[in-house]
């Protein structure tokens, strides 16, 4: 009887439970909600497309035996030393501070075994990064915390941050209880206080300001290293227009599902546009310029699997950067730590509250014994696993589709599942030559 | 004395010799004429030398500079000495917005006025002004000192951590948590060291200090209206 009383309880679309409970956490403490990880709710994604493999207007490339290189050059638009990695997955800025030091150590040794570049985050530089990244982008920031012109020179490419997908237009926010000594004096900062992350450079604004300061970066630089300029994903074809004009080597686009350390919720889940719905735009502007793969596409934001690289790169992109998948490899949300997870009110594979520091993965912490859960050097192993299992997916489908480099990819040998990937992705919805909002 | 003339070799050349001078010494003095305005002059330097700029330099003059000490006998665009980590810039005439922005060390005089957001963002240097600062300066401003001999404009030390700013004129307004407090005996020595290094003959007692309230170092729904 209960149950056939259950079955006729409906939920409502619009006031779901989540959506109550955090009515009702509003309501208890009058302060928004603060997180980390990426937008939970669902978008347009990637799954939305499928590839077309060879049959017979299209020749296929024999899985085990024909190469499909993966390798991918960065920056050689201005830059002396441009970069070459091996496989085109880069791990995304995370900051020390908002990620523990072993769990920094892990994704340069992860990324360094498959050849691939990691980068820095808010906060500076650490020895530990350096040493483990065989390529290390830094990563030049608002706030400035931690940057010194020793590391800027020491850096294999520098990233000149201007917005992320999580948060396009907002600064940030260490909160106190992951201030250690140690990375309160790597920000100038007392100890134990909020650390507000701000949302405009200090010392210019605009794109006419942005073109002088990369010209004193690659002074100070001796013209050595790449630039690389990343913009959170909005008006995503006029900001790539601008980043070309103020001569950007590398152009990374971060799509709203891209992750956070913390993050208003509400900033999280309803700024920004999707990451596939990015990339067409980007890629429109480079070719519009006369600049595509001249100045390099790098996208994040949602990246999961081979297929998903396979279509970036598909779209346009010269290379992808994930940072939530790497953290899952690392040990994010293990179900080996549940029950600690439900000790601090959450649960493996919901776990997002980055900012508190009580991570018992040991990755987004600063606790000392937690953060020695985490093994840098197995953890760095599982990375490069990782790494080499989306690299070889993606190849699979390169190949299917007759492609012996994953840039041959294009965006005619994909099709969408939905209208509305169909005009985001611009490709035609499967079965049909119809591609929503384009003339034929 | 080795000088460069900007109206015929480039910035970057001029950069490059001053920065081929940290793994190797070969002249301490430097001289670069002709500057009308260029950006990015003398930027990331590393060496124990001395370079004269001799007329108005455009955007970030003197960036990230270490150890080097730079003077700009004219004014400065945007950015002077930004991120400064040691040495000293000084400014002859006035510095656009942003001087010394983010900067970690070292000392910047300007001996004219300074723009908007002088200090923004500072990090551990000390900067003196001999005449005014424009609004929003020390904007969210970590650590070091910033005298200004003149007038203040509006919203001084808004969202200030730990620096110590003194003014010895008018404050148009003061920002988010920046409070005016007691100048004590160490504020005196300080600000007197700072007047005595910079070369300006005023009376530190003349001065009024500003600080943190330190009421926005914790997020609190309380403060929101201050946000």
């Amino acid at each position: 009887m209960s149950n056939e009383k259950n079955i006729s309880l409906k939920e409502s679309s619009t006031f779901d439970r989540a959506t109550m409970a955090e009515i009702r956490r509003a309501a208890d403490t009058g302060i928004y909600d603060i997180r980390g990880f990426g937008a939970k709710r669902k978008l347009p994604h990637f799954d939305d497309l499928l590839f077309l493999g060879a049959s017979m207007s299209r020749y296929p490339l024999e899985g085990y035996r024909e190469t499909c290189n993966t390798s991918v050059v960065l920056g050689d638009r201005f830059a002396k030393k441009p970069i070459t990695i091996e496989t085109p997955v880069t791990i995304a800025g995370m900051s020390f501070g908002a990620l523990s030091a072993n769990a920094k150590e892990a994704l340069g040794r992860g990324a360094s075994i498959v050849g691939t570049s990691t980068t820095t985050g808010d906060g500076g530089m650490t020895p530990e990064e350096r040493g483990q990244s065989s390529k290390l982008v830094y990563q030049y920031l608002p706030s400035r915390y931690g940057m010194n012109p020793d590391d800027l020179r020491k850096a294999d490419a520098i990233e000149v941050v201007l917005g992320q997908g999580a948060k396009p237009g907002g600064g940030g926010m260490l909160l106190g209880q992951k201030i250690t000594d140690r990375v309160a004096q790597m920000r100038n900062l007392p100890k134990g206080i909020d650390q507000r992350s701000a949302c405009r450079h200090p010392d210019w604004t605009g794109p006419d300001d942005l073109a002088i300061k990369i010209q004193e970066i690659r002074e100070i630089t001796d013209w050595q290293v790449p630039i690389y300029i990343k913009i959170g994903a909005t008006r995503t074809y006029y900001d790539v227009k601008l980043a070309v004009k103020a001569g950007a080597d590398v152009i990374v686009v971060d799509g709203m599902q891209g992750g956070t350390a913390a993050t208003q919720d509400v900033f999280i889940e309803h700024v920004g546009i999707p990451t596939m719905a990015a990339i067409p735009q980007a890629v429109q502007a480079l070719q519009e310029m006369g600049m595509h793969r001249k100045v390099q596409l790098i996208v994040s934001g949602g990246i999961r699997n081979g297929a998903d690289v396979a279509k970036c790169m598909a779209l346009g992109a010269d290379a992808v950067a994930i940072g939530t998948a790497a953290l899952v490899a690392l040990g994010c949300n293990d179900p080996k730590w549940d029950d600690e997870y439900k000790a601090i009110g959450s649960a493996a594979g919901y776990y997002d509250d980055y900012q508190d520091g009580k991570d018992p993965a040991g990755i987004s912490t600063q606790d000392p014994e937690l953060s020695k859960r985490l093994d840098p050097v197995v953890a760095g192993h599982r990375l490069a696993n990782y790494l080499r299992v989306l690299t070889l997916e993606a190849q699979t489908l390169a190949r299917a589709c007759g492609k012996n480099d994953l840039r041959n990819l294009e965006p005619e040998d994909l099709v969408a599942l939905t209208v509305e990937s169909a005009a985001m992705a611009r490709v035609p919805l499967a079965g049909t030559t119809w591609v929503p909002g384009q003339q034929f | 004395m080795k000088t460069f003339d900007l109206a015929v070799s480039s910035v970057r050349d001029f950069n490059q010799a001053l920065h081929d001078q940290k793994s190797t010494t070969t002249e301490k003095e430097w001289v670069a004429t002709n500057p009308k305005g260029s950006h990015n002059i003398a930027v990331g330097l590393d060496a124990d030398i001395a370079v004269d700029v001799q007329g108005h330099a455009g955007y970030f003059c003197a960036g990230m500079n270490k150890t080097a000490s730079v003077t700009v006998h004219g004014n400065a665009g945007q950015g002077v000495a930004e991120n400064m980590m040691s040495g000293t810039v000084r400014v002859k005439g006035d510095a656009s917005q942003a001087a010394g922005a983010t900067a970690h060390g070292g000392l910047l005089v300007i001996e004219g006025n300074a723009g908007a957001r002088c200090g923004i963002s500072m990090k551990g240097v000390d900067i003196v002004v001999k005449g005014d600062v424009g609004h929003m300066s020390c904007f969210m401003g970590q650590s070091g000192s910033l005298v200004v001999c003149g007038d203040a404009g509006e919203a001084l030390g808004d969202s200030l951590y730990e620096v110590h700013i003194y003014v010895k004129g008018t404050v148009k307004s003061l920002g988010a948590d920046c409070i005016k407090k007691d100048m004590r005996e160490e504020h005196i020595a300080e600000l007197t060291a700072l007047l005595e290094k910079a070369g300006f003959d005023e009376d530190p007692t003349a001065f009024t200090r500003y600080g943190s309230a330190r009421q926005l170092y914790t997020f609190k729904v309380d403060n929101a209206s201050a946000y």
